[in-house]
């Protein structure tokens, strides 16, 4: 059976890797063990701050001490991240373009047995918008540890979108990430699945069934959402004539909306 | 501090208004009122106690400033070019289309400016986040923040007034610029943040009351703060809106209005007619 790991846990276990350099301080509130951030925490004590149950202060606060050369990683569930915080990650972190990056964890619709409280399905549309502000959504585990890496090594905000459910590994250690470039996972031009998240694996089991139908589904994973890679979006629609997109998310204010809104020309499809 | 230095910074002070009924006539917009209360306070802090040094704005021992009532910047603005982080010059452009002067100040623009604010009840949190590094770095510097007591209505501060506690951050000198008056008016009419100084010490913090423009007693405070070992301090400033123009003074209408011209020159003149007794001192 195939090895299952949620993104977060490969978010708290690539904190602790990075850890190394003293710069990093990670901050939580008060959701350390579901973001998995107490990984980090056990290693590097001294460099972790608990702010509580209180999310706008922890943003505001790790603009400061961004603002200072550290790179923090600040991190919640989804919904207080990106909704109860939206201000504070507009005004003190994204506007100064400070080096914040921002670990969403529990997003989207799984967080089944939490309630429709918990589930966001807003969070892509609220963080896109922000000027200054770069969003990744990993597939799969090997992905949310590269992601993790690139949110370290780039400079400015960073919105990582994580999620509880332990999903399929999809990729093995040869697997190169690269920020802004969408991954094209198997080839075909019957179809173009496109997917981000956890639902690049729900895409690849959709992609076999329609195999066992004759159809040969391209299938690609964005894992960028901004900025989003439009050439790969636009040579499958070109090319396949038909999009499916698969993304854990309103599809108002989704990334769909993104290239749609700015890209798409009837005349490519059939 | 000795008579001689106390004149110097009443004139810094006097410069400053100047600077601010100037700055806000010249945009035609901005917030006299605050600006006016808190120019005292700024003085004290840029003239008297901060170790920053103008030619380098981002060196890293530097003390820190967080205008957490962003909207009063024209004050820091006057201060920053009295200091000479960037021309006095500038001043004049405040609020143009053209101009880094922003309505409220952004780090990434303003020579001297350390954190982006306008947004209130974020900066004593960005303020709350240096400290703690700091801390981290074992670096000596202090960190300043301004709040207004109209803010202080923002649960964030209470927020970030709790975190700083809880992490012992005796190198943060919070300022609550204690003028009475909000847009809409008397701050217990609109919304009663009473008994601040209670609530403020519940919070786990050092409060000191002081009068906003007494130089001594706002150095004193400072001095007094510095001596804390593990509490961050807030020095509740009572403080006149609009000190130092008699028509401005105490009135909530001045919050966010900018002096037309016979008012431009009536503040002005009154302004100058100080800074010449000064000067005959």
């Amino acid at each position: 059976m195939q090895e299952k790991i949620a993104t977060r846990e490969a978010y708290g276990k690539t904190l602790a890797e990075i850890g190394s350099d003293p710069r990093i301080v990670v901050m939580d509130a008060d959701l350390s063990k579901s973001t998995k951030t107490d990984i980090f925490k056990k290693k590097y004590p001294e460099r972790f701050f608990n702010m509580g149950i209180a999310e706008a202060n922890m943003m505001a606060a790790a603009a400061g001490i961004a603002s200072c050369g550290k790179v923090v990683f600040a991190s919640t569930f989804a919904m207080f991240a990106s909704g109860r915080a939206f201000e504070q990650v507009r005004n003190s972190i994204c506007y100064p373009q400070l080096n914040v990056k921002i670990g969403a964890s529990h997003s989207g619709l799984t967080v089944g047995e939490d309630g429709a409280s918990h589930q966001t399905i807003e969070d892509i549309a609220l963080m896109r918008v922000i000027p200054n502000m770069t969003v990744v959504s990993p597939a799969d585990a090997v992905e949310a540890r590269h992601a993790t890496i690139a949110a370290y090594k780039t400079p400015g905000p960073f919105y990582l979108r994580l999620t509880r459910l332990a999903v399929p590994v999809i990729f093995d250690e040869s697997y190169k990430f690269e920020l802004g470039k969408g991954v094209t996972l198997r080839e075909g031009n019957d179809v173009a699945i496109i997917a981000t998240g956890l639902m690049v694996s729900k895409a690849i089991e959709a992609a076999d069934i329609l195999k066992r139908e004759g159809i040969n589904a391209r299938l690609i994973n964005i894992h960028t959402i901004k900025p989003i890679d439009r050439d790969i979006i636009i040579k499958a629609a070109t090319e396949t004539g038909a999009i499916v997109t698969c993304e854990e998310h309103n599809i108002i204010g989704g990334w769909v909306v993104l290239w749609l809104r700015f890209w798409w020309k009837p005349a490519l499809f059939r | 501090m000795d008579e001689k230095r106390l004149n110097e910074l009443r004139k810094y002070s006097t410069i400053i208004r100047r600077h601010i009924i100037e700055a806000v006539y010249n945009a035609k917009s901005g917030h006299p009122g605050g600006s006016l209360s808190s120019a005292d306070i700024m003085t004290v802090l840029y003239f008297n106690e901060m170790r920053v040094d103008p030619k380098n704005p981002a060196w890293e021992d530097r003390d820190r400033f967080v205008l957490s009532k962003g909207h009063c910047s024209p004050a820091l603005y006057a201060a920053l070019a009295e200091k000479g982080f960037f021309p006095v010059e500038e001043l004049s452009k405040f609020r143009h289309i053209d101009s880094f002067l922003e309505g409220h100040p952004s780090m990434r623009y303003v020579p001297g400016v350390d954190m982006s604010t306008g947004s209130l009840g974020q900066g004593i949190s960005a303020a709350v986040g240096m400290a703690i590094a700091g801390k981290l770095d074992k670096k000596d510097y202090y960190v300043y923040a301004m709040l207004g007591d109209g803010e202080i209505q923002e649960g964030q501060v209470w927020e970030a007034l709790m975190a700083a506690s809880h992490y012992k951050l005796n190198n943060l000198i919070a300022f609550l610029d204690y003028n009475h008056l909000q847009i809409d008016g008397n701050i217990t009419e609109v919304m009663s943040p009473e008994p601040v100084i209670d609530k403020i010490r519940a919070f786990g913090w050092n409060v000191i009351t002081i009068d906003g423009h007494d130089f001594m007693q706002i150095s004193n405070a400072v001095c007094e703060a510095k001596k804390s070992k593990d509490k961050p301090t807030m020095i509740i400033a009572e403080t006149i809106k609009g000190k130092g123009v008699s028509f401005m003074e105490n009135k909530a209408d001045w919050h966010g209005s900018p002096p037309n011209k016979e008012q431009r020159d009536q503040a002005i003149a009154e302004l100058d007619a100080i800074l010449a007794g000064l000067e005959g001192e």
